[in-house]
């Protein structure tokens, strides 16, 4: 009898399950997250389960829902938001920044803000330029907030229970293309923590640091290189702030060379911070400049082939490393 | 109109890839001139042009490799016209495999040069981490070929251009060349560009089967005594400061010059059937390298040459060999090889013939044993065991014999070569 697959969605669903059962002080709030399942289906089945007291459909209006949160959470409770896309977060970024960010630091520690935010990110479903985009990098910058991005069905299953015990505001990244993503939980792995940045695929050729929706075409690309020789390492960010250093420079400092892979546009990214960590840190073991496959700096084109051309892939990932080993060819 | 062609730099080279050129059309080149770097299996060789006037287009670029005998550059002679195509367009040359590091197009400064801080910039692009590796291993940057990107140096390109440094420097350069000596300074000679140990060891291979599976050797030996030759030597180094002074060496190749005029049947090459003497005396001078590897440059005109000369030859040889600055027509025009073992050497050599020379001749240590004198008394002599590597097909013992005796009586008569 062979296991049961799961889907990356199955896994985020499971997840908010689990923390609804566990802890009668969790709920879950946002845009049709109740009578419509959530926009991405996460979330179905959960108001028959629950209730509308814990999985509450909220008005259209970020600002409004995330500052309800806010103030739940410091009144005590454990909210889990959802917000559609990263791309409407935006409307709400003075509560995440202004409010959920620095009101523990403001207050001299009195109030916790033990609240998890989820949104959807990224491209490649032709949904355009106002729901495709990828700013998790912008919410990597604010200190006061820990950023995480599960890229694998364990870290979707298992990255929700410690970011709602962290008595400061959590935000999650679920990347569009990732629930559809389908595989065998491993059943060994019954938590994970959210301080660290993880191997998932050894190399001793270059360092491939990645994370969220690029992690699949970056394992692809790892896998194309080592059939002509290149052994790429592949580094799996998962949490975006803090950032995990000593995963990275001690990655670099073995293998010498480094392709940054992120879905963010280039200019002021997650990705040139990461670049900058390594150059500050690790120059003297450098032995081939850095290097970055980000999307291209347009607003995400609806067309598909325009949206393709502009995101990273498996191809101009490898491409970018045989650059760097194999400038002859 | 002449071409210059991708000389045949020894009998295994059947290709060689232009490292750089040291001409640029219109330059006036005479013969003998050193015009380009090419690399082989045995390192990177300066090439001397044979043809007389004007370089008038390069035909290969930087990074081509070219099997032996293709053009390389036209050379107009003196008096020739130039071709039209030429004369209007600048030389076509084809895109460089790799870029030389070098930027041969800048303008030399006229100006002195600018201060270290400011000219670093300008010199090849190394990796941070290759930068500390050369440093850690003593390799000089400048000479080391880079494959990264754009051509940037990295750390592998610096941990193989100390391997092929490290073996490349052979015996220190006064002593005969001979065994390695472990003392011989390791990685801080500068390395010859794009010089692999592996492709010199398949190099070796290669000319060595081609001599044992063609040539059918026959084998003589004599021992020579070397009190009088000693004797000399000290009396002429008396007054010489140690770098001029003469070694041993020295006379071993002066005494093998004069007997091969007397016996020159043994000085040419085996081609095509046929025995073909050689256009002088070029006494090939095996050396050995560290790590593994030999090369065999010549001497010219060994016999007509003093011996204060022949020495300064002799250690000028063995400085090039270790820095990689071998000419094109010392590699490829001896006429007979010596290998002297020097003195931490064994006793004696059975030596294996470089093809297609027709001939080698060995030398052991100088090792003291007991000898009999004129008078029939037993004494301790130093004396040299001297051997013959022949072809059969070119000569039969009873020449071999007399060239060992020769080289006997010459050096028993070191003053009056």
């Amino acid at each position: 009898m062979s296991a049961p697959t799961t889907t990356y969605r199955e896994c985020c669903k499971q997840a908010i399950r689990a923390a609804l059962l566990a802890d009668p002080s969790v709920f879950l709030m946002g845009e049709d997250v109740g009578r419509y399942g959530g926009c991405y289906a996460v979330s179905k089945g959960l108001l028959d389960e629950f209730g509308p007291e814990r999985i509450r459909d909220t008005p259209l209006s970020e600002s409004a829902f995330v500052g309800a949160g806010i103030g739940a959470a410091i009144a005590g409770m454990r909210p889990i938001v959802e917000i559609m896309t990263v791309n409407f977060s935006l409307l709400a970024l003075d509560q995440i920044l202004n409010n959920a960010a620095t009101i523990p630091h403001m207050s001299g520690g009195q109030f916790a803000i033990p609240l998890v935010i989820r949104m959807a990110t990224g491209g490649g479903r032709q949904l355009a330029a106002q729901h495709s985009h990828s700013l998790e990098g912008w919410y990597a910058h604010i200190p006061g907030l820990r950023i995480l991005a599960p890229a694998t069905l364990e870290d979707a299953r298992y990255m929700l229970a410690p970011a709602l015990l962290d008595p400061n505001p959590v935000l999650i990244f679920e990347h569009i293309m990732l629930y559809n993503l389908e595989g065998l939980l491993d059943p060994a792995v019954t938590s994970v923590d959210i301080e660290h940045a993880a191997v998932r695929r050894p190399g001793r050729d270059v360092t491939l640091v990645t994370y969220g929706g690029s992690l699949p075409e970056t394992l692809a690309a790892a896998e194309a290189l080592a059939g002509e020789g290149i052994e790429a390492e592949v580094i799996d960010l998962r949490v975006l702030r803090p950032l995990d250093e000593a995963t990275i420079l001690g990655s670099v400092r073995r293998t010498r060379r480094c392709v940054i892979v992120d879905e963010g546009w280039r200019s002021g990214s997650l990705s040139a911070e990461i670049g900058m960590r390594i150059a500050e840190q690790a120059f003297y073991e450098l032995d081939a400049p850095l290097r970055r496959v980000c999307s291209a700096e347009v607003p995400m084109p609806y067309a598909g082939h325009l949206e393709r051309a502009a995101l990273p892939n498996r191809e101009r990932i490898a491409a970018a490393v045989r650059a760097l080993l194999r400038p002859g060819s | 109109m002449g071409l210059f062609r991708m000389p045949s730099l020894g009998a295994d080279m059947e290709a060689g890839t232009l490292v750089e050129w040291l001409v640029k059309p219109g330059d006036t080149v005479r013969r003998g001139q050193v015009v380009a770097v090419v690399e082989t299996q045995k390192g990177a060789i300066e090439v001397e042009c044979f043809e007389e006037g004007a370089v008038e287009e390069l035909l290969l670029a930087p990074g081509q490799k070219v099997p032996v005998e293709t053009p390389m550059a036209r050379i107009r002679a003196p008096g020739e016209a130039p071709t039209p195509a030429a004369a209007a367009a600048p030389p076509p040359l084809a895109e460089p495999v790799a870029a030389p590091t070098e930027a041969p197009t800048v303008p030399k400064p006229t100006a002195p040069p600018p201060p270290p801080s400011l000219a670093a910039g300008a010199g090849p692009k190394v990796s941070p981490a290759a930068r500390r590796r050369a440093l850690e291993l003593g390799v000089p940057l400048d000479r080391i070929h880079g494959t990264g990107p754009d051509g940037a140096i990295t750390v592998a390109d610096v941990e193989a251009a100390a391997r092929g440094a490290a073996a490349e420097a052979p015996t220190p350069a006064p002593a005969p060349a001979g065994p390695a000596s472990p003392t011989a300074e390791p990685a801080r000679a500068a390395p010859r560009r794009g010089f692999d140990p592996a492709e010199m060891r398949k190099a070796i291979a290669a000319a060595m089967s081609r001599s044992k599976r063609e040539i059918p050797h026959y084998y003589l030996a004599s021992t020579v005594e070397m009190a009088r030759p000693l004797a000399y030597l000290e009396t002429v180094n008396r007054d010489r400061p140690p770098p001029e002074r003469l070694l041993p060496a020295v006379l071993l190749l002066k005494a093998t010059a004069l007997a091969l005029r007397e016996v020159p049947e043994l000085n040419g090459f085996w081609v095509e059937g046929g025995f073909r003497p050689g256009p002088g005396i070029h006494l090939g001078w095996a050396i050995s390298l560290r790590g593994g590897g030999l090369v065999a440059p010549a001497i010219h005109d060994v016999d007509k040459r003093p011996l204060s000369e022949l020495m300064a030859a002799l250690r000028d040889l063995v400085q090039r060999a270790r820095t990689g600055g071998l000419r094109s027509s010392e590699l490829a025009d001896a006429t007979l090889t010596i290998t002297s073992l020097g003195e931490r050497g064994a006793e004696a050599v059975l030596p294996v013939i470089y093809p297609p020379q027709v001939a080698m001749v060995g030398f052991g240590a100088i090792v003291t044993r007991p000898w009999v004198d004129d008078e029939g008394g037993l004494v301790a002599r130093p004396v040299v065991q001297v051997s013959l590597a022949a072809d059969h097909r070119a000569s039969d013992g009873h020449l071999g014999s007399r060239l060992l005796a020769a080289i006997d009586d010459h050096l028993q008569r070191p003053e009056s070569p």
